[in-house]
């Protein structure tokens, strides 16, 4: 490792440190302050806005640090924004809260960590309204990661909400099947037959001994399904395969970068509702009256779109300048 | 014969597929569920295939000491650190009373996963953000009348997904905020293209897929 | 006085259990929890207060289209079905013969209406009965429960079918683009030139193997990170095996780190293949082609690395893509690459196109066989294809003016 770069991550590592260890918790600036580094950072963009029109744009570099502290800074402002439902979530929440006590719900969790910022905020929310509101959850993942993170989402819930400790039972209320690999054949065999697929569940329980599985055999058995996907195998394998042959109805949950190509089944209406990445999440909370994590980080997501927003108009500005001087 | 049983593999498992989907009876759909199964074995197996031979190249790199050898130790002791602890978490679950798996909370195994690589992962994906800033600063030009168009798109679709959207347009009519936008644009235009590139694919699928089935297509088993 | 009210309303109960087809039971014959509770006269009076009405209307029929697998049972809701009303569940009761024993074989919310029986084999009679089911339960033991009974449904036997019939406009789509694409082929066989648009994409291809030949630098190619099952992947392939013969032919070396172990073993026959054929087969070696992780992120941090290190002067970035696209496409536009990309992934597409050199769009990387070899009968299939999409443009068409009439004609195509 070169110097420059040790003395670099040496720093890091300084400030972190001192982050979690010297400064008071939680930081929080006073709306004064929120508003003087929000007119700062515009003071910033006025600038680079100047250099690019001269004809010198700023290196790579910058770019990446203004947006890490547009992503960064949010975190301690205390800025309430208002936030509107947009159709689709609703539709998955109307859906959720059409079913009866007792429903029996597949969630397939098919994403990794990566995803994880994006998709557990839903998943979380999820979670903790089927338990309060006496919903089966049946968990599986084509992804080999996906059945851990179903994990983290029960024990989200159960540290939000401690007495859904004692109130929910494993087996009866919830199981997690854990993950099996064959991608789109998973969900084909399951059409058929859970068992064949997940002969046992996580903690190596057999099928046939789990109670909540005793009158479960293929989809036809389930009320309603939930899918959080960040790619392959994700929602348009379920669509294609559970919702198409099956019968299976179905929301999901997306990352954003994957949303707008599930678009076309839900104007279709193979996919009941759809969240599309944090935002999605945050209105999910909302509806569910769950407030968590993508509320929380809503902030930061929207001073980020502000920055490549700004980014986008500077660069045209600057093309566009230049055009006019080569004519 | 190299080329002939691969081949002759595509057609009848390709053929079958193609007919299981319309009859839905035996012995279709047993061959269907058979093929499905054989496939996930064979997957299964494959994981192994390419970590063997990650370990492999990464081995050779460090005996060889090439110039970035530190990596390739570090990948082999990354590999081995999760391999023992998934074992040895499993081994340890498995005869305990009540049983649990590897990957519960509170297991080594666990630990490694959530603390260390879901955040060097999150951190991978986070790295997404910077450079749409980037790209978007050097690349995206309004340069004719379809780039314009796309740029005003990504304006309210990026602006709309967000609550300053709405808050820069309060003094709209209601239903003509920036989300509303936003949401036409989703799943109106966005639709359509989307619709007629899936339309454009799936033909270019029928087509690629009969070409390999009828063995037209060989490119992929290394040949013309 | 209290003795004889109290056995005027015994005998009224009596009466009024003959009188319905009403069962008061132990949840052991229900759902296999056990019941606490008293037997006296005045709990099973009050428990006769909470007893359900049966369901009525029960129709049980063979599933159409089937492999004679299933049983679909439907049936009109409770009278005592509604919000807080006295219906939590329904059982589903099934027996081989009328008046025989029936068991429990699943259950449902309030509220829904149907039940599939997928427990069944071809060609026995079944029976069916549906039950409503109220109970009162404190941490999963019952404290009491009552239900009724729905009269019998049946007999009824399950058959396989020989054709989905919910699936012939598919099946004739199918037959007509498969027919066009067989016929053009053969056309092309027997002589006939077919014309091919210009993809700028491809024919760029010859000029960026070359360039990594002037610079004395590598060539990298990425070929996605979905495993061989995925069509895009084989075209990926079909390209890969065009530019690693180029790659051959100059003596360039080319690097193909992939993220599936099935692809890492066709991509290591196919570039050796190319190495063969153009007489250099001791060129060639194993490590060229190497399996880096199946980890979405993981892959694309361990290509960037590689970008970074060891500069390559030519990138492909051809298959399917997810987020990761970017990432990869930006770290070799940073580090001066000239980059052709590749993908039917719609959306990671604006992303190719702001950060790459040239992008192979949706069905070109299809096409981008065919064209690179000029293959008379790979050609012909891209002339099929064509026929394929006129036909659903004439489809979009008629459904839209049909539309303006009123006429759905979407439901004729429906496919179940």
């Amino acid at each position: 490792m070169k110097t420059k770069e040790f003395i670099v991550t040496a720093i890091i590592i300084v400030v972190l440190l001192l982050c979690k260890f010297v400064l008071p918790k939680p930081i929080q600036f006073s709306p004064t302050i929120s508003w003087i580094v929000t007119i700062l950072l515009g003071l910033v963009f006025a600038f680079i806005f100047y250099l690019t029109i001269k004809g010198k744009p700023v290196e790579r570099r910058i770019v990446f640090l203004l947006v890490g502290i547009s992503l960064v800074v949010p975190f301690f402002m205390q800025f309430k924004l208002p936030l509107k439902i947009s159709p689709e979530v609703q539709q998955v929440y109307d859906k959720l809260a059409s079913l009866p006590p007792g429903s029996k719900v597949l969630a397939s969790f098919d994403y990794d960590p990566p995803s994880a910022p994006e998709l557990q905020p839903m998943a979380e929310a999820f979670v903790k309204y089927a338990f309060e509101h006496d919903i089966k959850i049946i968990m599986m993942g084509l992804w080999p990661q996906g059945p851990q993170q179903a994990n983290q989402a029960v024990e989200a819930a159960f540290e939000e909400n401690p007495a859904l400790r004692d109130q929910v039972k494993y087996g009866v209320d919830y199981v997690n099947l854990g993950f099996q690999s064959g991608n789109e054949f998973v969900v084909l065999r399951m059409g058929e037959s859970f068992k064949s697929m997940f002969p046992s569940d996580l903690n190596y329980t057999p099928y046939d001994s789990i109670p909540l599985l005793k009158n479960v055999s293929n989809f036809s058995n389930i009320d309603w399904s939930i899918n959080f996907s960040a790619g392959k195998p994700g929602t348009v394998e379920w669509i294609q395969v559970a919702v198409d042959r099956y019968n299976l109805p179905m929301s999901a949950g997306n990352t954003a970068v994957q949303a707008p190509m599930v678009y076309p089944y839900l104007n279709a209406g193979q996919l009941l509702g759809l969240m599309g990445g944090m935002s999605g999440a945050a209105e999910f909370e909302k509806l569910t009256n769950l407030p968590g994590k993508a509320t929380t980080f809503l902030l930061s997501q929207t001073f980020a779109h502000v920055v490549v927003i700004l980014f986008i108009i500077i660069g045209n500005v600057a093309f566009l300048r230049s055009r006019k001087e080569t004519k | 014969m190299k080329r002939e049983i691969p081949i002759a593999i595509t057609f009848i498992v390709g053929t079958v597929f193609a007919l299981a989907y319309f009859i839905p009876r035996e012995p279709f759909s047993l061959f269907e569920r058979q093929f499905g199964d054989w496939f996930g074995i064979i997957a299964a197996f494959a994981i192994w295939l390419g970590a063997l031979n990650l370990m492999k190249i990464s081995a050779m790199k460090i005996a060889r000491k090439k110039p970035d050898f530190i990596y390739a130790s570090l990948i082999i002791l990354s590999f081995l650190v999760m391999i023992f602890f998934g074992f040895y978490e499993g081994y340890k679950g498995l005869f305990a009373e009540p049983q649990f798996s590897y990957r519960d909370a509170g297991t080594g195994f666990n630990w490694l996963y959530e603390y260390v690589y879901s955040a060097l992962s999150a951190t991978m994906f986070a790295l997404l953000a910077f450079f749409v800033a980037s790209a978007s600063y050097r690349a995206f030009r309004a340069r004719n009348l379809e780039a314009t168009l796309l740029l005003i798109a990504a304006f309210f679709v990026m602006l709309g997904r967000v609550p300053v959207g709405d808050m820069l347009t309060t003094w709209m009519p209601i239903g003509y905020t920036m989300s509303d936008w936003a949401n036409w644009i989703m799943s109106v235009p966005n639709t359509a293209g989307q619709r007629a590139i899936m339309i454009g694919i799936a033909l270019g699928l029928v087509s690629t897929s009969l070409r390999i089935i009828l063995g037209l297509e060989r490119s992929y088993l290394g040949g013309e | 006085m209290i003795r004889r009210l109290f056995g005027l309303l015994s005998g009224t109960v009596i009466f009024l259990l003959f009188l319905f087809p009403t069962n008061i039971v132990a949840q052991d014959e229900v759902a296999g929890d056990s019941l606490s509770g008293s037997e006296s006269a005045m709990d099973t009076l009050l428990l006769k207060e909470k007893t359900p009405q049966p369901p009525f209307n029960i129709v049980a029929e063979d599933v159409d289209n089937d492999a004679g697998e299933a049983i679909k049972l439907s049936w009109d809701l409770s009278p005592d079905d509604f919000q807080d009303g006295n219906v939590k569940e329904y059982v589903v009761l099934r027996s081989e013969s009328a008046e025989g024993t029936y068991d429990t074989l699943g259950n449902t919310t309030q509220g829904i209406k149907s039940f599939i029986d997928n427990k069944v084999e071809i060609g026995k009679k079944y029976f069916y009965k549906i039950a409503a089911l109220n109970y009162e339960k404190v941490n999963y033991v019952y404290l009491w429960n009552a239900n009724s009974e729905s009269a019998v449904a049946g007999p009824v036997v399950a058959t396989a079918q020989w054709f989905n019939t919910g699936r012939i406009w598919v099946l004739l789509t199918i037959l007509f683009i498969s027919g066009a694409i067989i016929y053009f082929i053969w056309g092309a066989k027997s002589g006939k030139s077919f014309y091919i648009r210009k993809i700028a994409g491809i024919d760029e291809v010859e000029n960026a193997v070359g360039r990594a030949t002037e610079m004395g630098r590598s060539i990298y190619y990425v070929p996605g990170i979905h495993d061989m099952d995925d069509v895009q992947t084989l075209a990926s392939m079909s390209i890969l095996g065009r530019v690693s013969k180029m790659a051959a032919q100059n003596d360039t070396r080319i690097d193909v780190p992939v993220s599936r172990s099935l692809v890492m073993v066709t991509a290591r026959e196919i570039v050796k293949e190319s190495y063969s054929k153009v007489g250099r087969p001791d060129s060639f070696q194993d490590e060229q082609v190497r399996y880096l992780t199946d980890d979405q992120f993981g892959y694309a941090a361990a290509i960037d690395g590689l970008f970074v290190r060891e500069k390559p002067a030519t990138i492909f970035l051809i298959g399917a893509f997810f987020a990761e696209s970017l990432i990869m496409a930006e770290t070799g536009n940073s580090i001066g690459a000239i980059q052709i990309a590749g993908t039917a992934m719609p959306a990671q597409l604006p992303f190719f196109v702001a950060a790459c050199d040239y992008t192979l769009i949706g069905e070109e990387l299809f096409a981008a066989s065919a064209y690179l070899s000029r293959e008379p009968k790979l050609l012909g299939s891209l002339k099929g294809q064509d026929m394929g999409k006129a036909l659903f443009l004439i489809v979009i068409v008629l459904g839209i003016i049909l539309q303006f009439f009123d006429v759905e004609m979407w439901r004729l195509f429906e496919v179940r």
